[in-house]
């Protein structure tokens, strides 16, 4: 586990370096899994620990969350004349976007398989 | 007596002892309660750990800065849990590869959607400009929002706590309209979900089956890589017409 720990914090370290060094857009984090899912690519296989350890951490992932969404506390004053319609258009674009991008999957993935039905 | 208790309370409110026991207290209650009732979307348990935190640090008079001097510990494992989703990914392999060219229209598709209704509906509301710049990146996780949303001239901790509002409400909506579309692979509801609703939906993906949960990790990190690229140049698109 502790070296699993370290294989994460030694990727997320390259990543962070990696955006400083060329001024990427993108946060280090992202990097780092970029980074990490092209080498496991190329050794071809995952040790059991590092699978244990990310497993345990992903089952959890939602309480990473909960000290950034406290700070709600903080905006309430700022935001308080306009926390309906911030409120209206997150919950309407937040469903849109999960029905839009579910029937796209969709529709592409019958159209591959419509595709590919004749030519084999 | 009285005294002794206010020279604790001191103390704990200076270490960071409190804010650490309390995040991860309110977070094992919420989620027994989220267990309990069947693992039903309704109760979010970030939801109810974020209402019964904000309800005792307004009960106590604590400030979040110093709450946060403490919670931070939790806050910071955000990285080496975005580096965590390689995994996920890596063991699904085959399949992403063969759904190549389906995940990246949706995930295109459900990018701009979730911009584009946002800022508009938010718009049309009479929504303010830095409240807009600060909505716009909210489907994207926390750390990518915040820098998207400090580069576009956006506030950053306002944006946070949209980012975490879009991925409770998506953890909590995804299975209804889901549901509805007739929507039943795995594969398609977690990227949907992931793109959408990033690390809580993806959480709540995981919670379902390890292959929703691994597309939802997928779907968020791409749309993190694709909003963080594409706001810069709408922002500029949108000033020049």
């Amino acid at each position: 586990m502790l070296g699993a720990l370290t294989v994460l914090l030694l990727y997320q370290l390259f990543g962070e370096v990696l955006v400083q060094l060329l001024a990427l857009p993108v946060p280090g984090p992202v990097v780092g899994m970029l980074a990490l899912f092209l080498t496991l690519m190329v050794r071809g296989e995952l040790s059991a620990p590092l699978r244990e350890t990310t497993n345990g951490i992903l089952q959890h992932l939602s309480l990473l969350f909960v000290p950034a969404g406290t700070g709600v506390m903080v905006h309430f004053a700022r935001v308080s004349g306009e926390w309906l319609p911030l409120v209206v258009a997150l919950l309407a674009s937040t469903a849109l976007a999960i029905a839009a991008a579910a029937l796209t999957m969709r529709l592409l993935m019958r159209f591959g398989a419509a595709g590919k039905g004749p030519e084999e | 007596m009285t005294p002794r208790i206010v020279d604790i309370w001191v103390y704990l409110a200076a270490s960071p002892l409190l804010g650490l026991t309390i995040t991860l207290v309110a977070y094992v209650g919420a989620y027994w309660i989220y267990e309990r009732a069947g693992f039903t979307p309704l109760l979010n348990p970030v939801a109810l750990a974020i209402i019964a935190l904000v309800v005792a640090l307004k009960a106590t008079g604590t400030q979040y800065q110093t709450y946060f001097d403490g919670a931070q510990f939790v806050h910071f494992l955000l990285g080496p849990a975005t580096v965590a989703l390689a995994i996920p990914l890596y063991t699904q392999l085959d399949r992403v590869r063969q759904l190549f060219v389906p995940l990246v229209g949706a995930l295109i598709v459900g990018s701009l959607t979730a911009i584009i209704s946002a800022v508009g509906i938010a718009w049309a509301l009479g929504v303010s400009e830095s409240s807009l710049l600060s909505l716009a990146p909210k489907s994207v996780t926390a750390p990518i929002a915040m820098g998207i949303a400090e580069k576009i001239g956006g506030v950053p901790s306002l944006t946070a706590v949209l980012v975490v509002a879009t991925g409770v409400s998506g953890a909590i909506m995804a299975k209804y309209v889901l549901d509805v579309l007739g929507i039943r692979d795995h594969g398609v509801r977690g990227f949907a979900v992931g793109v959408a609703s990033h690390g809580i939906g993806t959480a709540r993906a995981f919670q379902v089956s390890e292959q929703a949960g691994a597309f939802a990790g997928l779907g968020m990190g791409l749309n993190g890589v694709v909003t963080a690229i594409l706001m810069p140049l709408m922002l500029v698109a949108w000033r020049y017409f």
